[in-house]
């Protein structure tokens, strides 16, 4: 047993790794809480502040986790909330993607938005917030747009790509990249109190399918603008398939879409695979639309 | 022939939640959807049946029609 290991063995607490002694052992050897962390999962030791996950996640999923990257492209709305959930969860390596700056209208909803942080780079304060909350957590920050042609740089090495951006002729341009380069993708949208959310596959065409009728432009977001709320909600289903996604478990949104209605409270889910049917998951008065064959 | 349309999300603002309406045989979803006062780039998911349809799909008797708006904020 190496002395990093027996030091940070000697000082669990409940079998656990208390956080400040993740710290100290950085400081004694020189390393760092990621760099503890790893070692710590790797040898069977969970961190302390991931015991409220243990008994849905086991300690060897917990160490998937870690050694995975995921790319959060866009951090507004739904990116602020995806990166939150991402880095509590304890995945090892964040990418966040965004060009732009915080600006008085991102106040309404975007969790990394606050006075103190207008016209700062929404992709630092992202940095700033996991740096805060999880400091094992390798957080990247690209102040660049995603397109096509950046893509592969962006995307190299990732595990997930979530979508998070704001304009459907980039996330075309993202479904068409995390095809090229095999890697799953987690989409999600939102539009005031409307929202929706697919897990694409490589191989699978879902992202495509949704905007197939897309002529040019935003959609109703346009006019409708978003609320605090409609974000966190479709954010964390995204999250959940990421979870999912990387532990290879539970049912996957995949070849489906379900659409949230907050004002109706209705959950519609669309089927991709032909033949597409809506079914009503909930809440809803209408007979169910089945397919036709 | 008799067309039954549902609408979703912004889509029954002023509008309705599901109705049955008579159309002209032959009639295809962009008729029906710009008779509604809608415009093609509202449009997002298209359904026949509950199949992926296009604007340009041409309705038979009987057939349902679902149209949801294109949502695409983030």
């Amino acid at each position: 047993m190496s002395e990093l290991l027996a030091f940070i063995s000697h000082q669990l607490k409940d079998g656990l790794l208390p956080w400040s002694v993740q710290v100290a052992a950085a400081v004694r050897f020189k390393s760092t809480p990621a760099a503890i962390e790893g070692l710590a999962l790797g040898n069977g030791i969970l961190p302390a502040r991931y015991q409220r996950n243990r008994n849905m996640i086991s300690v060897a999923e917990q160490q998937q986790l870690f050694q995975s990257r995921i790319a959060v492209i866009g951090c507004g709305g739904l990116g602020g909330y995806i990166i939150e959930e991402l880095a509590r969860l304890g995945v090892g390596e964040i990418i966040a993607i965004d060009p732009d700056i915080f600006e008085e209208h991102n106040l309404n909803r975007q969790l990394l938005a606050a006075p103190c942080s207008l016209g700062r780079a929404k992709v630092e304060a992202a940095q700033a917030r996991v740096n805060e909350i999880n400091p094992a957590v390798m957080i990247t920050p690209i102040k660049e747009a995603f397109c096509t042609a950046n893509s592969r740089v962006l995307l190299e090495g990732v595990t997930v790509a979530v979508d998070a951006l704001d304009s459907i002729s980039y996330r075309l341009e993202l479904a068409a990249a995390c095809t090229e380069i095999q890697i799953p993708m987690v989409h999600g949208a939102i539009a005031g109190w409307y929202g929706h959310v697919a897990t694409q596959l490589p191989g699978d065409r879902t992202v495509q399918e949704i905007y197939r009728n897309w002529v040019a432009g935003k959609g109703i977001e346009k006019d409708l603008g978003n609320p605090a709320f409609t974000p966190a909600v479709i954010a964390s289903l995204q999250v959940a398939e990421v979870c999912k996604i990387v532990l290879g478990k539970g049912e996957l949104l995949r070849q489906r879409k379900v659409s949230i209605d907050l004002l109706a409270m209705e959950f519609h889910e669309i089927l991709f695979n032909a033949p597409a049917e809506v079914i009503y998951l909930q809440g809803c008065d209408l007979e169910p639309v089945r397919a036709a064959g | 022939m008799q067309i039954t349309l549902k609408l979703f999300a912004t889509f029954r603002n002023g509008r309705f939640k599901a109705a049955e309406e008579e159309f002209p045989v032959g009639t295809d979803c962009r008729t029906i959807v710009l008779g509604l006062k809608l415009t093609e780039e509202e449009i997002g998911i298209v359904l026949v049946n509950g199949r992926h349809g296009t604007l340009d799909s041409i309705l038979q008797d009987g057939d349902t029609l679902s149209l949801f708006p294109l949502v695409g904020g983030g």
